[in-house]
């Protein structure tokens, strides 16, 4: 199962990454997110692999690690702040640069032929 | 505290001249030189204690984690310096009283002098070999402001960078030589330095910290082939270059060599490298000097020259040597600085510099002109004057060098020569000048004395060469006594300075070296000739060049890295990252750690596939918006299944719910923008992109897998243990939440209600254009709130209420809580805006958002703050239980009122942002029809060519 966590965080971080590099708001902000979610995997995941155990007390046996739980939790609701704040920001920049380009212009160079 | 007092009293008047300038120039004068005379007499105080023998300390703690201590010395050495800082300092001021015209600021002058005695007292009074590069920067600075003084002209602006790139490299190297002697000493105090001088010769590092001190004492004292840039800080005004560049600052050099004598010299690189470092100095700057038609051209390389002198005498490395070095430093400050000041008045007097038009002032100012003869036959080194004596010295010294053997000859030969050329510039000096017929085309004629008391720092500067020349043994001796003791320690030599010694050899090179001179300036036409017509470099255009070089390298690379491309520096950070990673990777001999690893599940397996097809196809069709962000919420929901499984049910609800809002917040962006992206980016840049995101996907899945397979250490037990007895709940994520990590969630719900409020204000005032059909040109349908989808939704909304608070109530003991509340809350509202529109809402719900997202805080706060009133720190909770009728054993916890706190925040949070980005399609809509075809699907069409 390490094994295949470890290609689920790797996939989610490439893909991630690639939507990162393109040149437009919307794609990038699907990168970001997809990143998030390797990252929190990543951060849960710090607190090992633990399937059937329990983060109630009397319920189950067992215990997992909270610390992890309880820090992605809040990563979490972060990053759909972060995410709508990256949002309306590239809606402000689409309608103060008149195009939705990270760079605000559309290089002639870029566009392929 | 007297020591410290000598530095602080100089920056007392800096300040000073600025409030007293308005009074006039005579009172801002005298209000500049308090701080000094109090100095100065301070240090006349002391002087009988140092000439005992007796060293002043006095340590002040400053940064004693980087070894840097205030901590200074008063010893011989640095009493003669000092003294003659302080008082070459207070002739300047009072001669700078006359020199600058009344349109140049005096307080200005004033002050940049006064920090820079302040800084050079620094460097000759510090202990600490940290804090004597401290001040050597600060004097390296105000060096430049003053060369600059007059910024208006091109020279001075040039001729003051010039001056700075050089003695700040040095500087830099001298801090990379004291830093390595730190490490070999463990200490930057000079007292250890000095104890362990043995380790330090002894070390393999010793030749690098040699080198590198030596630097940086070179290019501040000008030697070759750093000389170049003090005939160029000649632009300074003149009572600078009397002050800095020839009595002082230049001096800081000097004054190292003799500082670190005791720990550095002694081995033959010390020798070699600065004898002949000196000796070629001494040379260049003697003979060009006498080439120069400028005055103070004449005299900056004389100045060279005799820097040259004494670092050369330095180099000797014998006591006698060290001693006619000490010794030829007081005497070149002396009549140098007088120099200086006779040109300034001359300059001053006459408006030009040029000694091919300047002739015959002996007939216009004949006391002016005294004092510079006798100052330049100091210079000269004729008998009876203080010059002369020093230069015996050098001479003598240089026939005893005998450790090059049979070439031994070269240093008495070179000394000589360097003689003759100094007689024959200080000749030219004074029969240029003051004879050699009529002045020719002054700018002011005709010229005159200048104001009285311009004149009289002049005379006492002269004064003293003369009765140093005459009555050395009643004068200098006892400074020279004590500045040696405080260089050479026990190895001080018996020495007696006389003015007679009999006819020796020192006496016949003197003699060959006047008449050598004399014959030399009476042959100038041709030698002129000669100079004139070989090849020279002008310094000034080639440091030029060379500055503009380095800029447009730097240009270069600038426009590389940083081409105004947020695509670009992305790039750029995404592979500097992983090319960071993969190096401190590197070393790991294996992946796996020893944890086994578990078996893979058929069902985790399909789960896997499903996120990793989600995800792959959300870049294989991200040009199709729409269609990428479908399936990334396909990506989502299954992160939450990996929540469920591996134990986290807190982790699923919050994930699910947070999922929900994004997808709905990016489908209404998704309406303001282009529903395609064009497909732009080339082959090159695609495969460069792949690669890069390979690379971080794969480093990730290696960092991921290494961890997951090594046992942890975690502080997981503490919270166990403490949960239901310190916080109350069963539900350890929740109590962990609101209570033992309180103040990080409290800073959490701080950032949403910032990122919300943020985003309100974007929104404020923004008009888009709306697209009237979506990406495949079908027109959006008339009716957009479908009656089915709001009466179910009105009929839901009570129930999905109901489900947040009750799981709001039960999250300090089971899953839940005010995030997932919240969420929940904010789901259920936002479905209604989605079925009945933002008008409808508006007027059933008239929350104004941001106000309910800022009480959130405010309540969690002010929670925070309650527990102060029982003495507790912020955020301690408290819980008991009550027994409500019905509902049974309650817990209420204090913890609780925080976690209202939270819900709010997210519901006012998250409905702020939506609401408003809902509400910008509303307005957008209605009054502006189809007016805004400028915008209308022009992207899409390019993306679909």
């Amino acid at each position: 199962m390490e094994i295949l966590v470890a290609v689920v965080i790797a996939v989610l971080t490439s893909c991630g990454v690639y939507l990162l590099l393109r040149g437009r708001t919307f794609p990038i902000i699907l990168g970001l997110t997809l990143l998030t979610y390797a990252v929190n995997i990543f951060i849960f995941v710090s607190g090992r692999l633990n399937p059937g155990k329990s983060t109630i007390i009397g319920v189950g046996e067992g215990y997992t690690d909270p610390l992890p739980q309880a820090l992605v939790l809040t990563a979490i609701v972060i990053s759909f702040a972060m995410t709508a704040f990256v949002m309306v920001l590239a809606l402000r920049a689409r309608a103060e640069l008149g195009n939705d380009h990270v760079d605000g212009r559309i290089k002639v160079e870029d566009v392929k032929s | 505290m007297t020591l410290l007092s000598i530095i602080l009293l100089p920056m007392l008047g800096a300040l000073l001249p600025f409030a007293t300038e308005r009074f006039g120039r005579t009172l801002c004068a005298y209000s500049a030189a308090l701080g000094p005379l109090c100095a100065l007499g301070i240090l006349i105080g002391s002087a009988a204690g140092v000439f005992s023998g007796q060293v002043e300390y006095a340590s002040f703690s400053w940064l004693p984690s980087l070894g840097l201590n205030l901590s200074l010395r008063l010893d011989g050495l640095g009493l003669m310096f000092a003294l003659l800082i302080v008082g070459i300092g207070l002739l300047v001021i009072l001669y700078a009283r006359y020199y600058l015209s009344e349109r140049d600021s005096l307080s200005k002058l004033y002050a940049l002098l006064q920090l820079f005695m302040m800084a050079m007292l620094g460097i000759v009074l510090s202990n600490n070999l940290l804090l004597l590069i401290v001040f050597w920067e600060i004097t390296s600075l105000v060096s430049f402001l003053l060369i600059g003084y007059w910024s208006g002209q091109t020279d001075a602006r040039k001729g003051a960078r010039m001056a700075l790139a050089v003695t700040g490299a040095g500087g830099l190297c001298l801090l990379a030589g004291a830093l390595l002697i730190e490490r070999v000493v463990g200490s930057f105090e000079l007292g250890a330095i000095f104890a362990a001088a043995d380790t330090i010769k002894a070390d393999p590092s010793y030749p690098v910290i040699l080198v590198l001190v030596l630097l940086g004492a070179f290019t501040k004292s000008a030697q070759f082939p750093f000389q170049f840039w003090l005939p160029h800080a000649m632009s300074a005004p003149t009572p600078v270059s009397a002050y800095l560049h020839s009595a002082t600052m230049v001096k800081a050099g000097v004054f190292l060599l003799a500082r670190m004598y005791p720990a550095l010299a002694g081995t033959d690189g010390w020798f070699y490298i600065v004898t002949f470092t000196g000796m070629a100095t001494l040379l260049f700057g003697a003979y060009n000097a006498l080439f120069k038609h400028d005055l103070k051209g004449l005299l900056a390389y004389s100045t060279i020259s005799h820097l040259g002198l004494i670092t050369m005498l330095l180099g000797f490395s014998t006591e006698l040597a060290v001693v006619a070095a000490i010794f030829h430093i007081i005497n070149h400050a002396t009549f140098k600085a007088s120099l200086f000041m006779a040109a300034g008045i001359i300059d001053h007097e006459t408006g030009t510099r040029d000694m091919r038009k300047i002739n015959g002032m002996w007939k216009y100012m004949p006391h002016t002109a005294l004092l510079a003869m006798v100052a330049a036959l100091a210079m000269a080194g004729v008998p009876l004057l203080n010059g002369f004596l020093s230069k015996e010295m050098f001479f003598s010294e240089a026939l005893h060098i005998e450790s090059m053997g049979m070439f031994s000859w070269v240093f008495p030969v070179m000394a000589t020569l360097a003689g003759v050329f100094s007689v024959a510039y200080s000749v030219r000096f004074i029969h240029d000048v003051f004879f050699n017929g009529e002045p020719i085309d002054l700018p002011k004629y005709p010229p005159h004395e200048p104001p009285r008391y311009m004149i009289v720092p002049v005379e006492i500067l002269v004064a003293l060469c003369l009765l140093v020349g005459i009555l050395p043994n009643f004068t200098v001796a006892p400074f020279l006594e004590a500045a040696s003791l405080a260089v050479l320690g026990e190895n001080k030599p018996d020495y007696h300075i006389a003015i007679w010694h009999g006819f020796n050899l020192p006496l016949m090179m003197s003699i060959v070296a006047t008449i050598g001179g004399v014959i030399m300036y009476t042959q100038r036409s041709g030698l002129f000739a000669f100079y004139e017509r070989k090849f020279r470099h002008d310094e000034k255009i080639v440091f030029e060049s060379r500055v503009q070089l380095s800029v447009r390298i730097a240009q270069l690379f600038t426009d590389f890295v940083q081409n105004n491309s947020l695509q670009r520096y992305m790039a750029l950070l995404i592979g500097a990252a992983v090319v960071a990673i993969a190096c401190s990777l590197y070393p790991m001999s294996q992946f796996q750690g020893t944890l086994g690893v578990s078996e893979i599940e058929p069902v985790s397996l399909l789960a896997a596939i499903i996120l990793i097809v989600g995800a792959l196809g959300t870049v294989l069709l991200h040009h199709n918006r729409f269609a990428a962000l479908l399936l990334m919420s396909v990506v989502g929901l299954v992160v939450s299944l990996i929540f469920v499984r591996y134990s986290a049910p807190d982790l699923a609800l919050t994930q699910i719910s947070v999922e929900v809002v994004t997808i709905v917040l990016l489908i209404l962006a998704l309406y303001f923008l282009p529903q395609m992206t064009p497909n732009e980016s080339g082959a090159k840049r695609v495969g460069r992109d792949i690669a890069l995101a390979a690379a971080a996907g794969i480093g990730m899945g290696l960092i991921t897998f290494a961890m997951i397979t090594r046992p942890y250490e975690t502080l997981s037990e503490f919270y166990v243990a403490n949960s239901v007895s310190g916080g109350g709940g069963a539900n350890i994520v929740n109590v962990i939440l609101v209570d033992f990590r309180g103040f990080d969630t409290f800073g959490e719900i701080t950032v949403l209600a910032v990122a919300a409020v943020g985003i309100y204000a974007m929104l404020n005032g923004l008009h888009l254009p709306l697209p009237q059909a979506d990406g495949e040109g079908r027109v959006w349908d008339k009716q957009p709130h479908p009656p089915i989808l709001a009466v179910m939704a009105r009929i839901l909304l009570p129930l999905a209420l109901m489900v947040s608070v009750y799981i709001f109530l039960r999250g300090h003991n089971a899953p839940g809580g005010g995030f997932i509340a919240g969420l929940v809350t904010s789901v259920a509202l936002i479905l209604q805006y989605v079925a009945s529109g933002t008008g409808w809402m508006q007027e059933r719900l008239k929350w104004k958002y941001r106000r309910v997202a800022v009480s959130g805080v405010l309540i969690a706060a002010i929670t925070g703050v309650g527990s102060w009133f029982f003495g507790y720190p912020f955020l301690t909770s408290t819980f008991s239980h009550i027994h409500w009728p019905i509902v049974g054993d309650f817990e209420l916890a204090s913890a609780m009122a925080f976690d209202t706190g939270v819900y709010i925040t997210v519901v006012g949070a998250t409905m702020l942002i939506l609401a408003h980005l809902g509400k910008l399609a509303q307005t957008s809509h209605s009054p502006r029809p189809a007016t805004s075809k400028v915008y209308k699907n022009t992207e899409v069409t390019r993306g679909e060519d």
